[in-house]
Formats: C-alpha cells, structure tokens, sequence
C-alpha cells in the first residue's frame, strides 16, 4: 500500500512540476519578455489553470496524512521557506486571476503584472530552496544552537539557492516550450524558440554549477546519485532528450515537443528520485527521516489508499476531458 | 505577544479569512447554475446574462479561496507541527478527501467558466451543478476534521500515544454532523443575503432593472429558506454541545453556576472575577430546555470544570450572542420575505424592504465569523479536545509574530485589493437593463 501511496505521490509532484511548474514559468518567463507572451500565455493556461495547481494540495496532503513526521519535521525547519512559497502562491494566484477578470483595462494592469511576475519567481525560487534543502542534509532538530543554525543557514546557502536558481530555469523552460504551441505566427514561434534554447543553455550551467557545489561541499546526496545506475540512466535520457526537442522545434511540431519536454522532465525527477529514496529529508545528524520510519500506521494508508483509488478514477478521466475540451483545437 | 498568541492570531486570520470564500466557493455554483437553469427553460437571455455575471464572482472568489485554502494546509503544520504530527495519520482522511473534492471543482469550473460556447448546453449545466456539489462536499470534510478536534474519535489514547487507530470512526466522529449541516445552512444564509443585498442596493438607485429584480429574487429564495431552516441546524448543534463539551455550552451561555431548571442568559457582559453576568436579560428554565430538550433539567456550568481548564468566556458568549442575534434577525426577515414573495409580490422591489435587505448584506458573514469564533475560541484551551492543549501544539520556532504581522498585512492589502477590483466588476454591470447588455455578451476570453 505504501508504494501506492509514494506513486501516487510522485505523480502528483509531477504533475505539479510540469503543469504548475509551466503556470510558474509563464510568469517567470513574462520577466524576459514583457507583454509580449501575455495573449499565447492566456490561451494556453486559463482554463486549466485553478486544476494545475489542485496537485499542490495533492501532495501536501497525503505527506501529512501518510507521513506525518516529515511533514512536522518541514513546517519546523523549513517554516520560513515554505512561509516564503504560501506568500508566492497567494500573491500569484490572485494576481493572475485579478489580472484576468479585472473589468477594467487601465494603468491597474501594471501592478497585478508586477505581482504575478514577482511573485512567480519567488515561489519558483524557495520551491526549489526548500527542495534543495531537504537533500543537503542541513537540517537539525539539535537543541541549544543558535537561530541562524537552525533555521536560516540549513536553507540559506549557495547549494540551496543554486537548486533554487536551477527550479527557476527550469519551470521558465517548460513554460516556453508550452508557449510555442500557442503563438499564431511563425515569427513569434521563433522567437519564443530562441528564449526556450537559452533557458536550456541556462539550465545545463547551473546544473553543472550544483553538482560542482554539491562536490566541494559534500553533499551526500551527490555521491548517492553518481553511484546510481537508475540516476545516472535518467539523467543520460534526459540529456538525450535535447537534441531530440531542437529537431522538433524546427519542425514546429507543437505535440511531440510537449511530450518530449514532458519526458525530460520525468527523467530529471526520475534521476532525483532514485538516488533519494528512501530519504525524504537528510538530517545533519545521519538519521535522516526515511519513507519507512515516518510512514503512518496500517489502518491509515489502508483508507487512503481507497480515497486515493477513487479520486484517481474520478480525476483522471475529469482531467482529461478538460484538458480535450480546450485543447483539442 | 508570544508564540502562542501569534500563532492562534494567524491562524484565526487565515481562517476567518478563508471562511468567507469557501462559503461563498460552496453555495454561489448553485445560485449561477440555477440562473442558467432558468434560462434553459425559459430561454430569457437575463438569465444568461445572471449566471455569466455571477460566474465571474465565483471565479474570482474561487481563485482567492484556493490560495488562502493552500495557505492552510500548510499552516497546521507551520504553526501546529505537534498537532500534525499525531493528528495527521488521525484525519487525514477527510482531508485527501477534500483534495479530491477541491480538484473536481478547480476541474468543473473550468469548465463551467470557458465552456460556454464550447460544450452542450446541458453538459455545461450540469458542470455547474458539480461545482457546487463538489464545493459543498468540499465544506463538510473540512468540517469533519474540525469536528474531530471538538469530539476525538478513532484512536485510543495511552500514556501519551495515539493506539488502535480508525480513520473513519475518526470522520464520522459524534460533532461532524451538527456541525457540517450547521455550516453548509450558514453558508446559504451568508452568500444568499449578501449576494441579495448586492442587488437590492443597485436596485435602489435602479428600480426597473430586470437584470437585479432577477438576481434579487433568486438570492433570496436561497437566502430565505435557509435562513428558515438554519434555527434548527443550531439547535441540534447546540444540543450536540451540551453533551460533548460542556465547558464550551457553558462558556456560551456565560452559565458559572451548575443547575437545574437553568435560565438562558440573553446579552449581558460575564464577569470572570464574580462569576455572574452584569446587563443580561433572564428566560427561567429556557437554557435546561434548550441544552438538553427537559425545563429541568441540569445543566453543568463552569464550576464543575477545573479552572485551568476554562475557554475565554467573554469572547465565547459575546460571539454566540452576535451569531444567535443575527440569525435571529434574518430568519425574521426571510418569513417577510416569503410572505411578500405570496401575498403581494411588487412591495419586494419597495423602497423600504430593499434597504432592509441592503442592510442584511454582510450580517450573514459576521454572523459566520462568530459562529466560528464560538466553536474554535470555546473549545480552548484544547487543540484536541481533552487530548492535547493547544499550548503544547505550538512549533518551537520563535519568531512567529513576524509571520503574524506578515499574514495580516498580506490579507489585508489582499481584501482591499478584492473590494476594488468587486467594485469595478459592479460598476460594469448593466444599468437600464436591458437596453445596454452588448459587454455581457461577449464571451469571456
């Protein structure tokens, strides 16, 4: 039941990254480009967007309900990050929507653009501050130290904010590609194609850049990963993936992107996710907080199992009627 | 302000906050489907245009609703990491539940809101009908979970550790049906009212618009008949109290001294020092009867619970006097209403009934915002109800007030933002109905 449930759970933050992650990355990507991408990013968000961000919810949930220590052990650590993103969410969430029903079109616009932009990066930003520190292994439950070392510096730190800078990249790559798919005209298509190979350009900088950090600064997650086949694997297909995505760019065949992109990012997460688990969280002091120490009792993951069966069956198919609706044309 | 005050501050402003959109997120899909359900049948475009006008509200509503509801689900933990830690693996059911209920509606609404031109006209009704349905089921569980932390069920607490647990004896725990039928009928009477006083106030300075005359009648069936009905969902909620939690039936009713034949204290300002009531008005037996259905019978006050052990009197039985008088009122106004609506129709659209229904705009919502203040303030000082105080829930990270403030801020310059951007939407709506409508047919793009 239990592997169900970690299924469950990584489709959703899956999901997220992708759908959400795209949400993000429009705003993220409305920082380089201005007003330009505001009508494709409409026509390709609106109606799908409350849903993307429903995985959110997903995943918080079934961690609180399923894996109760670990959600405890984030809210305390990580309280002022995780603080950061609700701040982000909120902030975004109801700038894109007054952005769109404001029935006014005046000078209005520019705040909730500054907002929806602002805020895009930094949820972006601490999703992947947090993320970032839950693997570098900084975080304590020591008593007696000061401030700081509790609750700044095991977020706050080049490798942290490296992962940060990398999620930011990485949302604002597959928000562009989406994009793609959107615009009318050939000449905004590549336009848009250009900004997608600079973000890719960007992404495998800083992706080298964590490693190297990750290297110098010991972080056990690196050795865990180069000393996994599954990772290594992914991570080769997810690089594969590039030459793959420019040819299909050059076509302009909107479809196959997508899914290329789509399967990249299943490859980065896959890579990640194999040399984590079972860890969730890695302590500073070796007892990190695994699937299997932290998981909630039988009677528990029976039920939510049985909830989580039904709401697949019913959200998938909901979903994708949705998803047909408006973006079959 | 310590960590404890901050926290219970935050998450009393999170939740008052988020309350009013998910009433509204509960019962608003039901008023805009049954607009267009009346334009199914009858084919009168205003009832088009009703359901577009008020789906952009619920859209709006939806989009804040979620991100205060986000908020949330991260706060227990945030702010309550204990709580979370034992409760999680306890309740957590209802709450994946509610995620699931959540993405249907986020799923519907899509639909409902960019589907006008796109899908059959009845498929888009019914995707309204669900996103009500899914609101309101949404609503329940939420308030299931609550119930739990009034009436602990599904585990066995020894020593300290939660044993043998049941997560569906936990959700259908003894207070989650009064309670969720309670909140379901509140948020009829909240959304109904306001959206009602909306319209009634547009119709005072436009009395031959057809577009409000509409909107007033149909929020205000809704309005009334739950308003009607909403005495008798507090009564079985107060009885429920009376023999879950004393503590809090008495901290409601300012009751200090156990007694038979006990007298319901109306108003009044409670004195902790000299345990008695000063200003209120007495109604001999009425508390006996109401608590427990018998003029005699006896009704334990706060004497008979150790003193550490007292909710906050003053706030408990003031709000429970604000929610009760306010109920009080509507349902009154919702008889007039009826009787109006039968007897002589046109005095609806009177000057005199429209400014009193102007005035019932937000009452609904104070009297929410009350109604939750009794249930949360009254069960103090316990997070779990003879389990675990809240005190002992709190996270040990100092420094909470700075994200009190921090929230604070953020809802406030949030609701300042929502009643500009409500007021623009309203200063859109069609006057002279329905001779200048062309805006309201565009489709939404």
């Amino acid at each position: 039941m239990m592997e169900f449930i970690v299924i469950v759970l990584g489709i959703s933050f899956y999901f997220y990254v992708i759908f959400g992650g795209a949400d993000f990355g429009a705003g993220i990507l409305e920082l380089f480009t201005g007003n330009k991408s505001i009508k494709p990013i409409y026509k390709a968000i609106a109606p799908v967007w409350e849903a993307n961000h429903m995985w959110l919810i997903l995943a918080v949930v079934i961690i609180f309900n399923a894996f109760p220590p670990i959600y405890s052990r984030m809210s305390i650590s990580l309280h002022i990050p995780l603080f950061i993103v609700l701040i982000g969410i909120i902030m975004r969430g109801t700038a894109f929507t007054f952005r769109h029903y404001d029935a006014v079109d005046d000078g209005v616009k520019k705040y909730y653009n500054f907002f929806f932009r602002s805020s895009s990066l930094l949820t972006a930003l601490f999703l992947g501050i947090t993320l970032g520190a839950m693997i570098m292994g900084g975080v304590t439950d020591a008593e007696g130290i000061s401030f700081p070392d509790k609750y700044i510096y095991p977020w706050l730190n080049p490798f942290c904010v490296s992962i940060g800078i990398f999620t930011v990249f990485l949302f604002a790559y597959i928000a562009t590609v989406y994009i793609i798919g959107e615009t009318e005209t050939e000449e905004e298509a590549l336009y848009f194609s250009k900004i997608a190979c600079r973000f890719l350009i960007a992404l495998f900088v800083i992706g080298g850049w964590v490693l190297i950090l990750a290297y110098l600064k010991e972080v056990p997650f690196v050795s865990d990963f180069l000393s996994n086949p599954i990772s290594i694997a992914s991570w080769v297909l997810a690089t594969a993936f590039v030459p793959l995505i420019l040819f299909l760019m050059n076509k302009n065949n909107v479809l196959g992107m997508r899914i290329s992109v789509a399967g990249q990012v299943a490859f980065i997460m896959l890579a990640w996710a194999a040399a984590q688990l079972p860890n969730i969280i890695f302590m500073e002091n070796g007892n990190h907080l695994t699937l299997y120490n932290s998981v909630a009792g039988p009677s528990t993951l029976y039920y939510l199992t049985i909830a989580l069966v039904i709401g697949v069956i019913i959200i998938f198919p909901a979903l994708f009627y949705l998803f047909k609706v408006f973006k079959s044309d | 302000m310590d960590v404890l005050t901050a926290a219970r501050l935050q998450m009393a402003f999170s939740l008052g906050f988020h309350i009013i959109f998910a009433c509204i997120g509960m019962t608003m899909p039901f008023l805009m489907a049954y607009a267009e359900w009346k334009w199914l049948k009858t084919g009168e475009e205003v009832y088009k245009d009703l359901a577009k006008a008020w789906s952009k509200g619920v859209a709006i509503f939806f989009a804040v609703g979620a991100v205060s509801g986000t908020m949330l689900s991260f706060e227990l933990g945030l702010l309550w990491p204990e709580f979370m830690e034992h409760a999680g693996g306890i309740i957590g059911m209802p709450f994946s539940w509610e995620g699931t209920a959540f993405f249907v509606e986020a799923i519907a609404l899509g639909l409902f809101l960019y589907g006008w031109e796109k899908l059959n006209k009845w498929v888009h009704w019914v995707s309204g009908v669900i996103v009500g349905l899914s609101g309101l089921a949404s609503g329940i569980l939420v308030v299931a979970a609550n119930g739990w932390m009034n009436s602990p069920a599904g585990f066995d607490y020894v020593d300290g550790k939660f044993l043998n647990i049941d997560p569906l004896a936990a959700m259908f725990n003894d207070a989650w049906f009064s309670q969720a039928l309670h909140m379901c009928l509140a948020a009829f009477v909240a959304t109904g009212f306001a959206v009602a006083g909306l319209h009634a106030l547009l119709l005072i300075k436009d009395r031959r618009n057809i577009f409000h005359r509409k909107a007033l009648i149909i929020a205000m069936v809704f309005a009334s008949i739950s308003s009607i009905l909403i005495p008798l969902s507090g009564d079985i909620a107060a009885k429920s109290v009376a023999e879950r939690q004393p503590a809090k039936l008495a901290a409601m009713e300012a009751h200090y001294h156990t007694e038979k034949g006990a007298s319901l204290i109306i108003g009044g300002i409670p004195d902790d020092e000299t345990k008695t009531v000063n200003y209120a008005f007495h109604i001999p037996y009425a508390l006996s009867f109401l608590a427990h259905g018998d003029f005699n019978s006896e009704v334990i006050g706060l004497d008979q619970i150790p003193e550490e052990n007292h909710p906050p009197v003053l706030i408990t039985h003031l709000a429970f006097q604000i929610m009760v008088g306010i109920g009080t009122f509507l349902f009154i106004v919702g008889l007039v209403y009826f009787f109006l609506f039968w007897k002589k129709r046109e005095t609806i659209f009177k000057n005199w009934f429209l400014r009193l229904v102007t005035f019932c705009t937000p009452l609904g919502f104070i009297a929410v915002e009350a109604g939750w203040t009794v249930t949360e303030v009254g069960r103090q000082p316990w997070i779990i109800y003879e389990i675990m105080k809240t005190a002992d829930a709190v996270t040990p990270m100092p420094g909470i007030q700075f994200s009190f403030y921090m929230t604070l801020l953020i809802y406030l310059f949030l609701s300042a933002v929502l009643v500009f951007i409500m007021y623009r939407q309203i200063k859109m709506l069609p006057v002279n109905y329905p001779s200048s409508i062309a805006h309201l047919n565009q489709e939404i793009k």
